[in-house]
């Protein structure tokens, strides 16, 4: 029996290898997502990750898979496997909250393009992950319905702000999840989890039913335990929408070629170069430890690899800390309490602008009031051009910067976080501190480009993340980079719950 | 505050006016400006929505580009430059009827600019230089229920309607219009009456102004000769092209009567009352609201291909001032009676008389006479007077084919602009009809001779004049509705006279 248990440990295993069970008719999905649940109902009251778990959305998307497996249809590549939904993407029925109290309660009567695609993908979502509150927040602390702990040290962070979708894969509860990253958000939580995170290129992936933070950065992107894994749902979520004006109109590069293809180990002839900015003195030891261990991993198999400069990468976090408040403090207005949400002091008495302002009086945390203030000054007039209109131009210096560089690399490379997953508290009074979590990974974003956080190594037991960024709708030009290094250093498993 | 108000012609003597106009059209697209909602008008609130219109948490916009298409030739037709690259840009502000407490319109980045549009006012060309025309969408509406003033403040309840919320509006902006002196309130409906028909004659929008599908914001300042341009206001809710001329004149009338007593004018926004055709006060922008303009992130910028710009120019129709020169020419009018057919908002009405088979002189009888007067009297636009012009070639065919008598025809006509029914049925149900029925007309006319034998013997004698007093008794007995000739010609006939 007990062996028995081991071999259909289903929250062990890949998606690629659920996937094929369920194909096969070995298993079903019904029992792969019951696996899955059971692991959410043993560990989640410790780690936290899920806001929301959908048992019975998930066993009826279940059901419908193994029903037209037994009809005879050809499942797609994902079929079957459960994912874990960042709380940040629209769910239809489902309760969709963005970490924040002033969506308690809504559910949504549409379905983000990507939650849509899930579906027709035969995909099982088992619920909704914690998040820093719209997605702000390097830590998940930020959450208004209390933090995620760290499978690796419930005591530590999961990184933020998709901690909720990093720490289930790490604690086992499901084997995929989606993120979204406007500053590090998936990769981040990916490096100090020790999981795989990747933010495709800006546009590859719809942001149609994503609750925005800041539209010209946000990404929705793949989150598993292994490259290949992440690849598999990219191809599933990525790819044009005409419902989003800013979506690519091209095909996804073949990410899973790419990681096949990184597996067998070779990266003869690909050129890496490594941030000189981000090997300085800004990170921890252990960290630059794993890294350089990793650089002599990839240049092993074959990668040449140098060192460029970016200068202008020194001035992405003041130009983000700009851009995305600025757009936050637009996007954030609709929430007053009259469609949908929240909704304080309507007592027939006070006058709707009293209503709509105590709403988000107390609809708001701290974390997001600030980006808000920030925003609306940066936008008033006689600030704009000193503020937004100069975070803009560093942003096209910034562009300028990774273009020089893509003229004499494939792929830059670089530690995806200057720590390994700090502990819980620490920083939460400071917000600086909090903000230069994603000090390696803003530059990415402001570009517009891809960018993956994969395992490398530890540092007193915790995982480091080794970020691979490539040229815009090159994804898979670091897919195949994570892959080989993966193939290299080998995935990490966090001790026990 | 009860101030007597100066004359205008003083006012004119003594201040230039500048005026400047905001106009606002909705376009008559299929659907909405960001998402595939009908715009229909009229329907149940809130049943033309979806996420995108309503704002909901995680929608997007995408441009229609049937609204693209549709403001590039309306900037063609005013003389515009088209951009060759441009965006759009959120309108930051919280108010319940804008569902995302932004409004995504356009900012420093309009799609044309620097145009146009020539217009006539008492024989002479005004030429009104355009400064923009962009692209935004509309508002929901918003109903506040209870509380005494229907404004947001001490209302017991607000109901917001987002039909309209997200229906591309295009706002055409002019630069400030000076040196029209006295004529300052009627180039201001000059030009929105010429822009409303440049647009109809595009297709797209039906520009009805007691819709709101065209809404005009009129901009006034005074200065004395030679001085700095003064303080303007916004006058708001004019809402049909007689309260534009309206609106500017109380205006410059009002900020006369402040600035005479050394009184300053505030920038604020006023509210026109089509009642009382006067302004009231509104929010007052000194404390202007800052709407942190910035690029709309979720919207790709809009770049028209120049190729396809060339196109819809090339496809333009022709536009009014042509047509009206051709008009002019065909209906053989001197440009003093064209300026009248002008002034009286009667040219596509003559137009479609003439079309329904009316000559040009009897449909510009109709409608510069008879409906005009009516429309002046009960203070319409001469094309709400209730009478189509389907109606009145009907009519001018009934007196073309004997039936009716000018006189006749007038009466019948009243009926029309009251709602009665169709000129032939009016004619019917008031039993007005020429009597050409000989019988009856003769025993009429025998009656007379025999009632007045002292006239008649005057008539056979040789003075024929004296027919006319027999002509009048037999009008009498038929309550008009005989034909005068005719009834003439009977009782010479019966008379045995010659004619
Ligand atoms: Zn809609």
């Amino acid at each position: 029996m007990s062996e028995m248990t081991g071999m259909s440990d289903f929250t062990r295993m890949t998606a690629t290898e659920i996937a094929s069970l369920v194909a096969g008719g070995e298993t079903s999905a019904v029992e792969v997502t019951q696996a899955h649940l059971d692991r959410i109902a043993a560990v989640d009251d410790r780690v936290h990750a899920f806001l929301h778990v959908d048992t019975e959305g998930a066993l009826a998307a279940a059901r419908a898979v193994d029903e037209r497996r037994a009809a005879g249809e050809v499942l797609g590549p994902l079929a079957g496997v459960p994912v874990a939904v960042k709380d940040v993407l629209a769910t239809r029925g489902v309760p969709t909250t963005v970490g924040s109290k002033i969506l308690e309660g809504w559910r949504p009567p549409y379905d983000a393009t990507i939650v849509q695609r899930l579906r027709e993908a035969g995909t099982v979502m088992l619920g909704k992950t914690n998040m820093d509150e719209f997605a702000m927040g390097s830590s998940t602390e930020y959450s208004a319905y209390g933090p995620t702990h760290n499978p690796w040290d419930l005591s530590r962070i999961p990184g933020g702000s998709g901690g909720g979708s990093a720490a289930a894969l790490a604690a086992y509860e499901a084997p995929l999840a989606i993120g979204s990253d406007t500053g590090g958000s998936i990769r981040q939580p990916g490096a100090v989890t020790g999981t795989v995170g990747a933010k495709p290129t800006y546009g590859g992936t719809s942001r149609y039913g994503l609750v925005a933070f800041s539209s010209s950065l946000d990404t929705p992107g793949p989150c598993a335990r292994n490259v290949l894994d992440a690849a598999l749902l990219h191809q599933v979520i990525g790819g044009h929408d005409p419902m989003d004006s800013t979506s690519i109109p091209q095909p996804v590069p073949d990410v899973v070629a790419a990681a096949r293809l990184g597996a067998t180990g070779d990266l003869t002839g690909v050129r890496l170069g490594i941030v000189s900015e981000f090997v300085g003195e800004g990170a921890e030891p252990g960290v630059m430890a794993a890294f350089r261990e990793s650089v002599d991993a990839l240049t092993k198999m074959g990668a040449d690899v140098v060192e460029v400069s970016c200068p202008t990468f020194a001035y992405a976090l003041p130009a983000y800390y700009l851009i995305a408040p600025s757009e936050c403090s637009s996007n954030l207005a609709r929430f007053d309490g009259v469609r949908f949400g929240l909704r304080v002091g309507d007592d027939g008495n006070r006058s709707l602008e009293e209503v709509m302002s105590l709403t988000r009086e107390a609809g708001f945390g701290p974390e997001v009031k600030r980006r808000i203030m920030i925003g609306t000054y940066a936008l008033s007039s006689g600030y704009y051009d000193a503020y937004y209109g100069q975070a803009q131009k560093v942003r096209t210096l910034i562009t300028r910067d990774f273009n020089a560089a893509f003229e004499r690399v494939d792929a830059l490379i670089s530690p995806t976080t200057p720590s390994v997953a700090f502990p819980m508290g620490a920083r939460t009074a400071d917000p600086y501190q909090m903000y230069l979590a994603d000090l390696y990974t803003i530059p990415t974003n402001l570009y517009g480009g891809p960018g993956i956080s994969v395992p490398c190594g530890l540092s007193e037991g915790l995982p480091v993340g080794l970020q691979v960024m490539a040229p815009t709708m090159a994804d898979d030009r670091m897919y195949r980079v994570a892959a080989a290094l993966e193939s290299a250093v080998g995935t990490f498993t966090p001790p026990a719950l | 505050m009860t101030t007597t108000l100066p004359a205008y012609d003083e006012v004119v003597a003594r201040f230039e006016p500048v005026i400047g106009l905001e106009t606002h059209v909705e376009l008559g697209t299929n659907t909405k400006m960001f998402c595939g909602c009908p715009t229909d008008f009229g329907g149940e609130p809130n049943t033309r929505v979806c996420p995108v219109c309503l704002g909901l948490p995680g929608s997007l916009p995408v441009a229609n580009k049937a609204a693209i298409e549709a403001i590039i030739r309306i900037g063609l037709a005013l003389n515009c430059s088209i951009a060759e690259w441009c965006r759009f840009a959120r309108k930051n502000y919280f108010y319940p009827d804008m569902p995302k407490n932004f409004q995504i319109s356009q900012y420093d980045e309009p799609i044309c600019v620097d145009g146009y549009l020539d217009v006539e006012v008492g024989g002479e060309t005004v030429r009104i230089e355009i400064e923009r025309v962009h692209l935004e969408e509309d508002t929901g509406k918003t109903l506040h229920v209870g509380g005494a003033t229907g404004r947001i403040h001490g209302a017991t309840e607000s109901l917001v309607d987002y039909n309209r919320a997200g229906i591309p509006l295009v706002e055409i902006v002019t630069k400030p219009i000076t040196g029209t002196g006295a004529l300052a309130p009627e180039v201001a409906k000059a030009y929105v009456a010429e822009l409303r028909d440049v647009i109809r004659t595009l297709g797209v929008s039906d520009v009805r102004m007691e819709e709101g599908s065209l809404r005009c914001d009129v901009n006034t300042s005074l200065n004395l000769p030679g001085a700095e341009w003064g303080t303007r206001t916004e006058t708001k809710n004019v809402n049909s092209l007689r309260s534009v001329e309206r609106a500017v004149r109380s205006e410059m009338l009002r900020q006369a009567s402040v600035l005479d007593v050394g009184g300053r004018i505030t920038q604020e926004t006023r509210h026109f009352h089509e009642d009382t055709g006067d302004t009231t006060p509104g929010r007052s922008k000194e404390t202007a609201t800052d709407y942190r303009y910035f690029p709309e992130p979720d919207l790709v910028p809009i770049a028209p291909d120049p190729a396809w710009v060339a196109e819809l120019k090339a496809a333009l129709p022709e536009l009014p001032r042509v047509h009206r020169r051709r008009l002019q020419e065909q209906w053989g009018l001197s440009d003093l009676d064209m300026q009248s057919v002008l002034n009286a908002g009667a040219v596509e009405l003559i137009e479609a008389t003439v079309a329904a088979g009316t000559t040009p002189a009897a449909a510009r009888k109709w409608w510069l006479g008879e409906l005009s007067r009516r429309a002046n009297e009960s203070g319409v636009e001469l094309a709400e007077i209730g009478a189509t012009p389907a109606q009145v070639a009907e009519l001018q065919g009934l007196v073309d084919a004997g039936k009716l008598n000018d006189k006749m025809a007038r009466t019948v006509l009243e009926g029309v602009v009251d709602g009665e029914g169709s000129p032939t049925e009016i004619m019917t149900s008031r039993g007005l009809e020429v009597v050409s029925d000989t019988g009856a007309l003769t025993a009429a006319v025998d009656e007379a001779i025999a009632a007045n034998p002292a006239i008649a013997d005057k008539i056979r004698s040789g003075k024929v004049a004296a027919v006319g007093a027999l002509v009048g008794a037999v009008m009498k007995t038929t309550r008009g509705q005989a034909d005068a000739k005719t009834l003439r010609e009977l009782i010479l006939q019966r008379l045995g006279v010659q004619g």
